[in-house]
């Protein structure tokens, strides 16, 4: 019962990250009828958004120190974060320390702002090419990024370590009534977890509940009559393309503690989110959520040894033998909405 | 009618010079001809097989650096290095033979098929006459083999699987770096003296050639400490979190984890271990450990304050203070400014071996080159006395067992040197059932063309 219990945690915040994605993946596809493979580089630069900011709040001079050497036996340089200089070193640790949740606030205007710059420098271009094209031209976009954040951040993942109150893990299992260490969760897990609720409820808000959302949703319904009506609907669809894209990088900043950034790690999602994207329903926003988690637990179960040991490779298959099971039954997916990628 | 020139005096003379040199040895009656890609001109050119893209990209640039500094070295530029440390005193600075060292690259991207890809046109293409580098198991067997088949020399770069020069051992292929057994080798008395005799280990294991045979060899060693294997796991290459394979090792009744994992992988595994809280955990009564078999500071690195307290092996390191190590790390700090990793220095050193066997042998021929090194006792490049032994072409030196430092003194002091396990313990028959049995042959040296 405990590994169950632990699995299902584990899913959640592996299921988290998929359902963020897929959401914003859904997003782009549902107002602009764009199949973007550049999602997960999107995933990938909000983690080296993360790296920056901790980059950035790390910047140092240097000092000599003259009681010390290096390594070639020369005097030893210092650096000295400017932060310790202004705030004096406590309170600068303290900033370091908190690069992450800080790197929220740098990701957000950068992120819309990569958005805005794909779409209006590239995709739209794309609009009314196949949706073959676009896949072709947002996938090369993928690589290319990657191989830019390569070249200025080299191959190796990049430790990004969350803040030393959320280091540790939580005794889940006490509360439960099992022996104390029995389940086990990392208190950034949990962050993460909640916070990917935070902005999946914060997106649909913004969607049901204010006019904007109103009018992007008729959009998503009814493009042409929405445009009929005098609304331009293009740059709302462009600001969506950008808040997809801060959803991405949002999900990518707080999952750099979780998974040590690496240029690759967008693609490593890509595939499964679209696997998401499908099982959930094509434009279906809720069925993307759901599909996410439900793909993030089972892959967590497929990853148990004793499952592994009975069906070894299992934990490789499981998301695809899922969606195909789902797919035969259902084809639409599980919330898929009638005539979606259906002409 | 014809008039024969043989007479009984000429072929009785021909007979006993050739019976003269077949008995010397390869090397002393090569020819610099009847092999691929004998030199011609005034120069000879080497070629660099390293991971340029990839998941190995760091350690790779960090090898070309160290051939680059190498072929600087060999052609007399610079402060010459272990050149001046090396036993043999052979290379003077002029080149190899009074031949100008040129080299190529080619890009490996840690993939088998690519990494033969670039070493077949290096070698065809470009008239490469040795081919070095990796910083892959499934990559260096890949390309020794195509070495082996095209009649080239093979100068492994970091690859620790113990079959490069196990199993998979091959007459042209030549390896200078360690591997797994003697990391099990190594640090199973060190773990023993450390943790005690009765613990439970877990391994999680990546799974492909070089996880299984690390894995092998440090069960074989601390099971035969007393260790216990309560499970071994294995877990794709292409992993990222590894959260679902940790969670379940604090309540399977091991009290150690072993991470057999290079790269990312193990920058993310002990991540996740950490995160998990393993480190702070107790099981049966004693404090629970993580262990990583091999480790590297470009690793280190990236595994940030999480490699702390944690024990591994490697096959060298920058800070060592021996005369060799120290020349080498003054002349690459002070050409790239910053201290070269254990990918570099193998990969150095690899390449003044060859130039050494090669003007010891008087000939660029592979299998000349070959005997030269075969059984070849050196010293003075940074892992005290080495053989490079005949029987499997696998050099055997001390090895390092290193510990994650807990005050680092800056970016690069990340590992402390626990003990230098002697050769004698790491030393193996070349048939050890790990390495391949006695099926395991270096087959014939081929010269090629």
């Amino acid at each position: 019962m405990d590994q169950i219990i632990v699995q299902i945690l584990n899913g959640l915040d592996k299921g988290s990250a998929y359902a963020l994605i897929a959401l914003g993946l859904t997003l782009i596809f549902g107002t602009l009828g764009v199949v973007n493979f550049a999602h997960g580089a999107l995933f990938m630069l909000g983690s080296f958004c993360a790296v920056i900011m901790s980059r950035i709040l790390s910047a140092s001079h240097t000092v000599i120190d003259e009681t010390r050497t290096d390594f070639l036996g020369n005097p030893l340089k210092v650096d000295v974060p400017y932060v310790y200089d202004w705030f004096g070193e406590a309170a600068g640790q303290t900033i370091i320390d908190w690069a992450v949740p800080i790197s929220i606030l740098f990701a957000i205007p950068v992120m819309i702002g990569v958005g805005f710059i794909m779409e209006r420098g590239l995709i739209k271009h794309f609009y009314k090419r196949p949706h073959a094209d676009q896949i072709l031209v947002t996938f090369g976009l993928a690589i290319v990024l990657q191989e830019v954040i390569k070249y200025f951040f080299g191959a190796n993942p990049i430790q990004t370590p969350a803040p030393e109150a959320f280091t540790g893990s939580l005794d889940f299992g006490v509360w439960l009534g099992f022996d104390p260490l029995t389940i086990m969760y990392p208190y950034w897990r949990l962050v993460y977890f909640l916070f990917a609720a935070l902005i999946i409820a914060a997106v649909f808000a913004f969607l049901q509940f204010t006019t904007f959302g109103m009018v992007v949703r008729a959009g998503m319904a009814d493009r042409e009559t929405v445009g009929i009506l005098g609304i331009d609907i293009d740059k709302r669809f462009t600001l969506m393309f950008g808040i997809a894209a801060a959803v991405a990088g949002l999900a990518g900043v707080m999952y750099a503690p979780i998974v040590a950034p690496n240029y690759h790690m967008g693609m490593d999602f890509l595939v499964l989110s679209f696997v998401v994207v499908v099982v959930g329903g094509m434009g279906s926003l809720p069925g993307a959520v759901a599909a996410g988690f439900l793909l993030g637990i089972l892959e967590s179960f497929a990853s148990m040894p004793w499952m592994v040991d009975k069906l070894p490779g299992i934990n490789q298959i499981i998301i695809y033998l899922v969606a195909i099971i789902i797919l035969l039954t259902r084809p639409r997916g599980l919330m898929g909405r009638k005539g979606v990628m259906e002409d | 009618m014809s008039k024969s020139n043989f007479t009984r005096r000429g072929v009785l003379k021909t007979g006993a010079l050739a019976g003269a040199g077949l008995t010397l040895p390869t090397y002393l009656r090569a020819q610099d001809s009847g092999f691929t890609n004998a030199p011609t001109g005034d120069s000879v050119t080497l070629g660099f097989n390293v991971p340029q893209t990839g998941p190995y990209a760091d350690e790779g640039a960090d090898e070309l650096r160290a051939y680059e500094l190498a072929v600087e070295h060999l052609n007399g530029g610079g402060d010459g290095g272990m050149l001046n440390t090396f036993s043999s005193k052979v290379l003077d600075g002029t080149g190899i033979m009074g031949k100008r060292v040129d080299y190529v690259t080619g890009d490996t991207q840690t993939k088998s098929d690519a990494a033969r890809a670039s070493a077949r046109s290096m070698i065809e293409k470009d008239g490469a006459v040795m081919i070095t580098g990796g910083s892959s198991s499934g990559v260096a067997v890949a390309v020794q083999a195509l070495c082996q088949e095209a009649g080239v020399i093979f100068m492994a770069g970091l690859t620790h699987s113990n079959d490069t020069t196990g199993k998979d051992r091959k007459a042209n292929g030549f390896r200078h770096f360690f591997n797994s057994y003697m990391s099990g080798a190594a640090l199973a008395p060190v773990l023993a003296n450390a943790y005690g005799t009765d613990r439970k280990a877990y391994h999680l294991t990546a799974d492909y050639n070089w996880g299984y045979t690390t894995e092998e060899a440090v069960r074989s060693s601390t099971e035969a400490m007393g260790w216990e294997t309560v499970n071994a796991v294995k877990t794709p290459l292409t992993q990222t979190d590894f959260s679902s394979y940790i969670a379940p090792v604090l309540n399977s009744g091991a009290d150690v984890l072993v991470l057999n994992h290079y790269g990312g992988n193990m920058v993310n595994s002990l991540t996740n271990a950490v995160q998990f809280g393993l480190r702070d955990a107790m099981a049966n009564g004693k404090n629970f450990e993580i262990v990583v078999p091999l480790y590297s500071r470009l690793m280190a690195r990236g595994a940030g304050a999480n490699v702390k307290g944690i024990y591994g092996s490697t096959n060298w390191h920058w800070s060592l203070q021996d005369e060799g190590s120290q020349a080498f790390v003054r002349s690459f700090g002070e050409k790239y400014g910053f201290p070269p990793s254990q990918a570099a220095h193998t990969c150095y050193v690899q390449t003044l071996l060859y130039a050494d066997a090669v003007t010891r042998a008087g000939s660029f021929a592979p299998c000349a080159v070959a005997e030269a090194l075969e059984g070849y006792e050196f010293d003075g490049l940074g892992n005290g006395p080495t053989l490079y032994r005949a029987e499997d072409h696998q050099c055997f030196k001390d090895v390092l067992v290193v510990r994650g430092k807990e005050n680092p003194q800056s970016e690069f002091d990340l590992l402390e040197i626990v003990e230098v396990t002697p050769v004698e313990q790491v030393t193996y028959a070349p048939d050890h059932p790990q390495m391949g049995g006695a099926a395991a042959t270096l087959g014939t040296c081929n010269n090629g063309a």
